[in-house]
């Protein structure tokens, strides 16, 4: 098969996928009755905040990037 | 649903009983019932073998005030000790090297990789930060912190904003930080590329010193860092949720590592000279970072990537993942890995050719050339009585620093210039 046969499948297959995830936001999201699970402590995105700021300090002073999760911030002179 | 007879009505409330029971089993709930004070506290060892260890305590307090404010104060101490790579490579004799002061000598053995061991510092951090509900819809925090170590000082502010749409399913966030820091290396700032000089080669202590100073610059020098980020959290269903963030960030200043050196080989790979590195003075980077994070009937399990770029050429890719499992409602242990890929700043290098020209920007570090790196870590977490809890975590570490593709000459080759870096990370930590 050539490349012209595929090239109107991929693009409709991708026009296919941007509908979906279109409709798809359209249902995003819960009732304020249904965040049961969603307001469990453990599911905070700062849940373990200590652990994610010192691993945070360790990556920053021994890797090239930092940052990312949340402000990169610094402050340190160990990179 | 519709309810249409007393029977479904009966099996209704029987099928909201049982997900209420089963509910009481799975959400553990962990922060503390009855009053607005909140303390977490943690002391972490990091030790790399033969290298850096750390000690570090970290004390966070939370205080509500009402519904709407929350003040947030952290205390960060830690203490560094050790040798870390200094940038110059092995050889087939041993090496002398100045100490960063000037005074003294240190000596490394035959096709040792060179560690300087004057690696010392102690660093205290103190950060606040306030949280306000505005109103229903937005929320704003601003903070302040300032660290201090002994060759570096740093002050910084903090503000974001963020705002809830879609009945509070969706929530963007933009949040902005700037800081100053000054940099006062032991023994002054190199001069950049400038030689290493030795005691060795001065008739008295007065020509060297003299020597010494032309290698170095006067006074401190600063940096200045300014952050943006743009985030948005979105709930998917019950369960699941994602955060997409977006941060923007420039550095302008002292970038460089007045610690470290490279080593000047001949095509046989003897070294010839050490030269001090030099790095440019701004730097722009972009992240990206994506998580999704989900409810499990006896857990939690989050995945997250991130992508980092920036104009010295250093990308990186980072996958992370923590897997929670509760034992049973007071007691959980916890899965972590993460993969971190990285590729080398354009001006990296392993070390310097003699006879080349002297580059403008160089550096050995590293901590900047091509790298993977994983983690795989354990936890253990323990709900006690009154809303405390205990929690353990080990994890390890190690770094497998690459060749970036640089032909090693002559006894190079008999070394390993890229050697992997091993660490052990334990911590106890408590809330309460």
């Amino acid at each position: 098969m050539t490349k012209a046969f595929y090239k109107p499948l991929a693009k409709a297959a991708v026009a296919l996928a941007i509908v979906n995830i279109l409709a798809g936001c359209s249902s995003l999201g819960v009732q304020p009755w249904e965040k049961d699970q969603l307001a469990r402590a453990d599911m905070a995105l700062n849940s373990e905040k200590l652990d994610l700021a010192l691993d945070d300090h360790i990556y920053f002073s021994k890797e090239g990037t930092s940052g990312g999760r949340s402000l990169a911030g610094g402050g340190c002179g160990c990179n | 649903m519709q309810l249409t007879s007393k029977q479904s009505i009966a099996s209704a409330l029987a099928l909201a009983s049982c997900s209420l029971l089963s509910q009481q089993v799975s959400a553990v709930e962990m922060t503390p019932t009855n009053d607005d004070w909140k303390v977490d506290a943690a002391i972490m060892y990091y030790g790399e073998q033969d290298r850096v260890q750390a000690a570090e305590v970290i004390g966070n307090v939370q205080k509500a005030f009402g519904d709407s404010s929350l003040l947030d104060l952290k205390i960060v101490v830690d203490s560094l000790t050790g040798a870390s790579a200094s940038g110059a490579v092995a050889q087939d004799e041993s090496q002398t090297f100045t100490r960063p002061s000037g005074d003294g000598q240190y000596t490394v053995d035959v096709g040792e990789t060179p560690l300087d061991d004057t690696f010392h510092d102690t660093r205290v951090q103190l950060s606040a930060n306030w949280q306000e509900v505005l109103n229903q819809d937005w929320t704003g925090n601003v903070g302040v912190y300032g660290s201090k170590e002994f060759d570096y000082l740093s002050m910084g502010i903090n503000a974001g904003l963020e705002r809830s749409f879609n009945k509070n399913n969706t929530t963007l966030a933009l949040s902005g930080a700037f800081s100053n820091d000054v940099v006062d290396p032991v023994g002054g700032r190199p001069v950049a590329m400038s030689q290493m000089v030795f005691r060795g080669n001065y008739a008295t202590d007065t020509d060297y010193q003299a020597a010494f100073d032309q290698t170095r610059l006067d006074g401190d020098d600063t940096k200045q860092t300014s952050d943006i980020m743009f985030g948005v959290t979105q709930i998917i269903n019950r369960n699941w949720l994602m955060q997409a963030n977006y941060g923007l960030s420039s550095v302008s200043g002292y970038m460089t590592d007045p610690y470290k050196i490279l080593s000047e080989v001949d095509v046989n790979g003897q070294t010839q000279a050490y030269r001090y590195e030099n790095r440019p003075d701004s730097r722009l980077k972009h992240s990206v970072f994506l998580l999704t994070k989900g409810a499990l009937d006896s857990g939690v399990v989050d995945f997250s990537y991130r992508y980092s770029t920036d104009d010295w050429d250093i990308q990186s890719h980072t996958l992370e993942t923590h897997y929670r499992y509760y034992f049973s409602p007071s007691m959980y242990g916890q899965l972590h890995l993460r993969y971190y890929q990285q590729q080398a700043a354009e001006f990296y290098q392993p070390f310097l050719m003699s006879g080349d020209a002297i580059p403008e920007f160089a550096s050995a570090d590293y901590r900047i050339g091509d790298m993977t790196a994983y983690t795989i870590g354990l936890k253990f977490g323990q709900r006690l009585s009154g809303g405390h809890e205990l929690s353990y975590r080990i994890e390890y570490y190690q770094q497998n620093p690459e060749n970036n593709g640089t032909e090693l000459p002559g006894q190079l080759q008999n070394y390993d210039l890229f050697p992997a870096v091993k660490a052990i990370v334990a911590q106890v930590s408590y809330s309460f």
